[in-house]
């Protein structure tokens, strides 16, 4: 084949990218702003929720609304942690419908640890370790059938997982 | 390289127990090193199950999980000798990924 063609599509190539980077750069795109819409195509990641310091904001961020309280969410978790770094947290419940279960610490200086999406055909308990920084509430939330239910109980840290 | 995901998958009947036990350091960047500096924030904050090329399980998770970080759920749908897809990236962009046969 006629070398003429390649060397035509390879500089036609290079002409259309480099515009192609020009237009980017004129619209003040930066790669930055590239790799986060990418990381938003795939199941996107709460970030605002996870920069919320108090746990009210985090639950607005991820779910535009308050949970009320539900006896049907059970929650394990130990009175007192002796190691604020690891503590085992887990949550069943009995509520239908099941499509989200998150994890909070009041007093941590972010209070987001953790959320967790449930399809269908998954069951709605999780298991799961977390960091306490000091003596807090624990919040878990679980999303069913479009509502919100929270249960929150108190662990006593002696040694905290986040101070310095 | 060694995987740093650690799963095991039991199939018993009707559910599938899953247990994934994680190598990541987990940093929160609020905690300090032995000279008083900042550890900057390093944690995963994705972790997705596959079956199937269905979505069972994803975690989202912020720097307040612990240190190589644990979580146990189970779903409905698999069967023994069915994979498993797990793969997790973090705040630096670094993943993993692995298949797990369901025992």
């Amino acid at each position: 084949m006629s070398t003429m063609a390649n060397d035509f599509s390879a500089t036609r190539r290079l002409i259309l990218k480099g515009a192609g980077v020009l237009t980017l750069i004129g619209l003040g795109i930066v790669p930055l702003d590239v790799t986060k819409v990418l990381a938003a195509a795939n199941d996107k990641y709460p970030e605002e929720a996870f920069k919320a310091k108090s746990e009210a904001d985090a639950i607005k961020a991820l779910y535009g609304k308050t949970p009320e309280p539900s006896d049907k969410v059970k929650m394990d978790a130990p009175e007192i942690a002796e190691n604020g770094a690891v503590v085992p947290i887990s949550v069943t419940t009995t509520l239908a419908d099941v499509t989200s279960i998150s994890f909070l610490v009041s007093e941590n200086p972010v209070a987001l640890v953790a959320s967790y999406k449930i399809p269908a055909g998954t069951l709605p308990n999780v298991a799961n370790r977390i960091k306490m920084a000091r003596t807090s509430n624990v919040v878990v939330v679980v999303e069913a059938g479009g509502k919100l239910y929270g249960v929150s109980k108190e662990v006593k840290v002696t040694v905290g997982g986040c101070g310095g | 390289m060694a995987s740093t995901i650690r799963v095991r998958a039991t199939s018993s009947g009707e559910t599938t127990e899953v247990q994934a036990l994680i190598q990541h350091p987990m940093d929160s960047g609020f905690v300090k090193d032995s000279k008083g500096e900042i550890i900057p924030p390093h944690f995963i904050q994705q972790l997705i199950f596959e079956h199937d090329g269905k979505n069972v399980f994803t975690a989202d998770w912020g720097g307040g999980v612990s240190k190589d970080p644990y979580v146990k759920f189970a779903f409905k749908g698999a069967k023994k000798g069915d994979e498993l897809k797990i793969s997790w990236i973090d705040n630096k962009g670094a993943t993993d990924t692995t298949t797990a046969k369901i025992q």
